[in-house]
């Protein structure tokens, strides 16, 4: 793929889209706008924009407890986005899923996931459907690190290398499960290493930078794509924010990885590189930027002059044609 | 005596049961890491600090395999107290506890004995179907599994001491708005449900209900959380002259049907409330024996007010809509007498 200046400034857009979105999140959470549970993507944007960009809108995205970036990168609608994570009629799931249960079916987001690990196998339905209609198709499939130690990795990873199916698997490796770093559940230094042991390409990923997740995630849709079969993306990448909000996030990890990490910002790094190089000069950013708070106010207006679903209607979508 | 919220009640049971016996240990994701919660609603927080990290052993995500390995664990003679962050996850270990955990002592023919406790935390709190379920009447059909559902910080003490004595295994069946977790672990909705517990060692053995409150005009049967709202319906109700005998089982298998049926042929009338939904929740089973057990004594059919036959509902007014609460207790108890 190659990647003009205008596609590199629309990626900017969507990372400062993600994050706008989840700084607006964040706020309504904590004013009790929202309820439940709200896991951030806030430091992770690179990972979910780099590879939807190399995606075809009918391609295929499952999701998991941390998924409104990629909801975003997919291409969902922040309106209604919004509205589901405030639990109103007007959001995807009419108010029924929330935040760890979005579908965005136009989009082909097939699930955020309050369950971990569950997104693996469920990944492998879309891409048997590709296959059998030969459709072109691929799907991709995000799981945290957390997620990589789930049974499910195994047998997913497995059946899709041996049925060579259009997957492409993406573990977004923010060094932390909850509160739990990698090195306390996993011996391996790079999740990567494990595609061996499926017979499949692994690559370890700057999940900060947008350009290298794009470029290898174009290899590895255009291999899954044209029959060759899955393979595991790493994005090494950080959480900004605590596993959800209303948690710090600071007693488990030291300061100065924090410190490090948010030098390593990745809407700040690419901001740098597209000014550095003369891609889009500080007004047009500062346009952006405008444009997209212009967006974000209207989610959040959207959302909260919504209705709530009628209580009554709760039995409505059990079964379906209700 | 000392007052307790739930969660130091359940944390205390578990720091004896482990200074008595070494064999007992803690298996589960988050529960001992330095500086983080001590679990997901804090029962375990600080014990990796007293006991160390070996025998407050955190596992990567993975409720199956953490489950079979308490299961071998307890084969061996071992005394783990397993937990799942949320009750919902225990579906990813059902192999384990189905096939396995309750039926090895069994299908051994009593050769192998599994003296193992799993811990889970049920109910709504707004997070959405996949983090809201109350899953006792799933192990209730089990056959070889035992089933505590405390509703009191003295109760959880007793209960969770006895359950780790207990040669057979145990599932154990926390309210997340029952614990008073703090902080970061906070559960919003949460009801103080703190209470006096003994500094000297007692244990509560299973099968015995506890009659909560007396009264003469109708028997309320419930647990956890709703055993709050019946409470609180009852309080109300006795305003009117409607006196209500509120029975708080504690365990579910065994079942203290005596004590219920006692009431019941008092009373002539049964409310059954369960946060469970309402097809085949527990509250079927008891009806039907019930209806059996004291046909003529009941003066209406036994009732059973429980959740919808729906997924737990993500929007707040749908979840308040769809949990059992004390005015529909309240409305319920009307319709009986
Ligand atoms: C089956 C299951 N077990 C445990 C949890 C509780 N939980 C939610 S998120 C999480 C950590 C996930 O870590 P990771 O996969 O690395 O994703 P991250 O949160 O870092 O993005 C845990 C343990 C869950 N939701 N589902
Ligand atoms: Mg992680």
């Amino acid at each position: 793929m190659k990647v003009t200046d205008q596609i590199k400034i629309s990626l900017f857009r969507t990372m400062l889209r993600i994050r706008q979105f989840e700084m607006a999140v964040r706020e309504h959470f904590q004013k009790t706008d929202i309820p439940g549970f709200a896991h951030l993507y806030v430091g992770e944007e690179a990972v979910a924009t780099g590879l939807c960009a190399v995606l075809n809108p009918d391609d295929y995205v499952t999701s998991t407890h941390r998924g409104h970036g990629h909801c975003i990168a997919k291409g969902a609608d922040l309106n209604r986005l919004m509205a589901e994570l405030w639990g109103r009629k007007t959001g995807y799931c009419k108010g029924r899923g929330g935040s760890m249960h979005v579908y965005a079916r136009e989009v082909n987001l097939l699930g955020t996931s309050g369950i971990v690990g569950a997104g693996l196998p469920l990944s492998l339905g879309p891409a048997i459907h590709a296959k059998l209609n030969k459709s072109g198709q691929v799907s991709v499939c995000f799981f945290g690190d957390g997620a990589a130690n789930n049974g499910t990795f195994h047998e997913s990873i497995n059946l899709a290398a041996v049925q060579k199916l259009p997957v492409v698997f993406v573990c977004e490796n923010n060094l932390y499960a909850t509160v739990t770093a990698v090195h306390e559940s996993t011996k391996t230094e790079n999740f990567a290493d494990r595609a061996a042991g499926y017979g499949i390409p692994g690559v370890i990923v700057d999940g900060n930078d947008v350009m290298d997740v794009l470029e290898k995630a174009d290899k590895a849709v255009a291999r899954a794509r044209s029959g060759k079969g899955p393979t595991l993306l790493e994005c090494k990448t950080y959480r900004h924010f605590g596993h959800y909000v209303g948690e710090p996030g600071t007693a488990y990890r030291p300061q100065e990885e924090r410190n490090e990490w948010a030098k390593r910002d990745p809407i700040r790094m690419f901001c740098t590189h597209l000014v550095e190089n003369g891609t889009i000069d500080p007004e047009g950013i500062e346009a952006i930027e405008h444009e997209v708070e212009k967006e974000i106010v209207e989610a959040v207006e959207f959302a909260g002059n919504s209705p709530l679903p009628d209580p009554q209607t709760v039995a409505q979508h059990v079964w379906s044609g209700q | 005596m000392a007052k307790m919220r739930m969660v130091e009640a359940i944390r205390a049971a578990i720091r004896e049961e482990m200074h008595r016996d070494d064999r007992v240990f803690c298996i589960g994701e988050d529960i001992g890491i330095p500086s983080g919660f001590g679990g997901a609603f804090q029962a375990t927080l600080g014990l990796s600090d007293e006991f160390g990290h070996e025998r407050i052993l955190d596992t990567p995500i993975a409720e199956a395999g953490l489950t079979g390995v308490a299961i071998g664990a307890a084969v061996m003679g071992l005394r783990p107290i397993a937990d799942v962050q949320y009750c919902d996850f225990l579906f990813c270990a059902m192999d384990q506890l189905v096939n396995q955990l309750a039926k090895l002592h069994y299908m051994s023919g009593g050769a192998v004995k599994v003296p193992m406790v799993m811990r889970a935390p049920v109910g709504a709190t707004m997070r959405g179907a996949q983090h809201a379920q109350s899953v006792e009447s799933y192990f209730m059909h089990v056959p070889g599994l035992k089933i505590a559902c405390p509703s009191t910080p003295y109760d959880a003490k007793g209960l969770l001491k006895t359950a780790v004595r207990d040669d057979d295994p145990v599932m154990f069946f926390e309210h997340k708005k029952l614990y008073g977790s703090s902080g970061v672990r906070s559960v919003k909705g949460t009801i103080d449900a703190s209470g006096e517990v003994p500094e000297e060692e007692y244990l509560i053995p299973f099968g015995q209900a506890q009659v909560r409150r007396r009264g003469a005009h109708v028997t309320i049967l419930a647990s956890l959380l709703m055993l709050y709202e019946a409470l609180a319906a009852a309080d109300e109700l006795a305003g009117e002259g409607i006196e209500c005998e509120v029975i708080d089982p504690r365990t579910l298998v065994p079942f203290d049907y005596e004590t219920l049926a006692a009431s019941v042929r008092k009373t002539g009338r049964l409310l059954i409330v369960h946060e469970d939904t309402f097809r085949l929740g527990w509250g079927a089973e008891v009806a039907a024996r019930i209806g059996r057990d004291c046909f003529d004594y009941l003066d209406a059919p036994v009732e059973r007010l429980t959740a919808p036959d729906t997924p737990a509902p993500f929007a707040p007014p749908m979840e308040r809509f769809y949990v059992p609460d004390a005015g529909r207790i309240i409305e319920a108890v009307r319709r009986l007498l």
